[in-house]
């Protein structure tokens, strides 16, 4: 299938601290990629460069085959299509759980507002969070904030959707509500990249799971070939620090 | 100093000390007003950051606006608003043509402003690097960013030292006496001169200004009160202002 996204020897640098080291990477639509990897390993850095929030020192991103990077596209409109949920929520403090899901729309895409008005409280009821339209961010509790984040960008209507560790800052009481949320998307057939810890998660939801290692992809394939049959010895260690058998 | 006098002169002088009052008043708050707005514009040009994409020119172009905004605040807060008003009040007047009260809400205006932009740039900094980032996930613009996320925050954040800016202006355009500025303390010095009787004039003067400092504060503090109390408690009441409620048991149109 046509690849949505398609990375090609991407680098990215801080400082003298080499991050990623020539990435090649695609999602095609419908797929649930699922990035593991020890804490340092490039996971969120290369996920951050498929939205541009940092900028990649070498190599293509293209989508839909047009390279974002040197291209005269439009960055902003192509972070429309491309959303992201964070690890640490980032709702907009000044804005009730309604305009947070609002805003995007009307500024971004310029939908009418009672379109997007529609839509917000479709995806919000969608992530259980109709009840709470009037409330700030600073009256929910992590879980809570989390799913209004899911549902801010899912209102974007993005072609590829963006979790960059989306339950590690939640209570362990709070992480099952999201991780159930993301399966239902994941079942609703929205194509997803996932930077997780949860590796139940990633063996039963994902289409492919991508294991980083010191800033390169050390192996690839589906769930059952890298939880049951892991080639990479690199593999094989940081798994059996998670799976206990 | 006698109490009686003190009271006599302010009974008697009243009108003098009321018309000093007004102007004070109105020069402090447009100084603030305008002064805000002015750092509103300097602060948030201050915040944006040279970015890896930038080309040269726009580089070179956020350099410069960087070194003329440094020099605006360094000289403004660097020195007295008492030689900037006559400095200025006189430079300008063959040009402008302006009476001392447009001069003076001008200089305050400006002044205030350097102080402004410090305070609306920390503010912009205070707002957590998330915020932006989840902006511009989903598309903003830098400047719908700053101008719908970053900005109402930084406000809300620095709402204490933009407060207190009013109350440093309420005191301060004293100062512009200097350039004959008909304010509180230019009807004092011209009441105290008359009667030659200073200590007791500006015992009157100084509690009127301590009256007017301290109300200010007060009204400042319940309103930064209000700021900071949450609008309601969840889960509330399930309606939804104009729209579907719960009870209507059908799902909302416009699904993807």
């Amino acid at each position: 299938m046509e690849p949505i996204i398609e990375i090609r020897g991407l680098k990215k640098h801080f400082g003298q601290l080499e991050v990623l080291g020539d990435i090649q990477f695609s999602v095609a639509a419908g797929e649930v990629i699922c990035l593991i990897g020890a804490s340092g390993s490039g996971k969120s850095t290369l996920l951050r460069c498929v939205n541009l929030l940092e900028t990649p020192d070498a190599g293509e991103i293209l989508v839909h085959g047009q390279d974002i990077l040197r291209g005269k596209m439009d960055v902003n409109q192509y972070r429309a299509r491309v959303g992201m949920v964070f690890q640490s929520f980032n709702l907009f403090g000044n804005m009730d759980v309604l305009k947070n899901c609002v805003v995007g729309q009307t500024h971004v895409l310029r939908r009418d507002k009672e379109e997007a008005r529609q839509k917000a409280l479709y995806f919000l009821e969608k992530v259980g969070m109709k009840d709470f339209l009037s409330a700030a961010p600073d009256q929910l509790s992590g879980g809570q904030k989390q799913r209004v984040a899911i549902a801010r960008a899912l209102c974007m209507d993005p072609e590829v959707l963006l979790f960059d560790e989306p339950t590690s800052a939640l209570d362990p009481e709070m992480v099952g509500g999201v991780l159930e949320v993301m399966k239902g998307l994941a079942r609703d057939g929205l194509t997803m990249i996932v930077v997780t810890h949860e590796m139940a998660f990633a063996r039963e939801v994902s289409t492919r799971v991508v294991f980083m290692d010191k800033g390169v992809i050390a192996e690839e394939g589906t769930p059952e070939d890298i939880f049951q049959h892991p080639r990479n010895p690199r593999t094989r260690e940081f798994l059996s620090r998670y799976i206990r058998r | 100093m006698s109490l009686s006098k003190i009271a006599e002169i302010a009974v008697r002088y009243w009108p003098l000390f009321w018309a000093g009052t007004k102007v004070t008043l109105l020069v402090s708050l447009t100084g603030t007003i305008v002064g805000l707005a002015i750092g509103l514009v300097v602060g948030s040009v201050r915040a944006v950051r040279v970015e890896p994409r930038d080309g040269a020119g726009t580089r070179l172009l956020k350099r410069l606006v960087h070194a003329l905004t440094s020099i605006y605040i360094e000289v403004f807060r660097g020195t007295p608003m008492m030689v900037q008003a006559v400095f200025l009040y006189y430079l300008l007047k063959p040009a402008l043509g302006w009476n001392p009260m447009v001069a003076g809400v001008c200089i305050i205006s400006v002044n205030t402003g350097a102080y402004m932009a410090e305070i609306i740039r920390a503010g912009i900094q205070s707002v957590d690097r998330g915020q932006t980032e989840a902006a511009r996930s989903i598309g903003m613009s830098a400047m719908q960013t700053m101008f719908i996320v970053v900005l109402p925050q930084a406000v809300k954040n620095s709402f204490p030292a933009i407060g207190n800016e009013f109350v440093v202006n309420i005191k301060d355009s004293s100062v512009l006496s200097a350039i004959s500025v008909t304010d509180l303390f230019f009807q004092s010095n011209g009441v105290a001169g008359s009667l030659f009787l200073y200590t007791e004039t500006m015992a009157v003067t100084a509690l009127i200004y301590l009256v007017l400092t301290f109300t200010t504060t007060r009204i400042l503090g319940a309103i930064e009160h209000r700021m900071g109390r949450p609008r309601s408690s969840f889960p509330a009441s399930q309606t939804i202002p104009g729209g579907v409620s719960p009870a209507d048991g059908v799902a909302p149109a416009g699904s993807p």
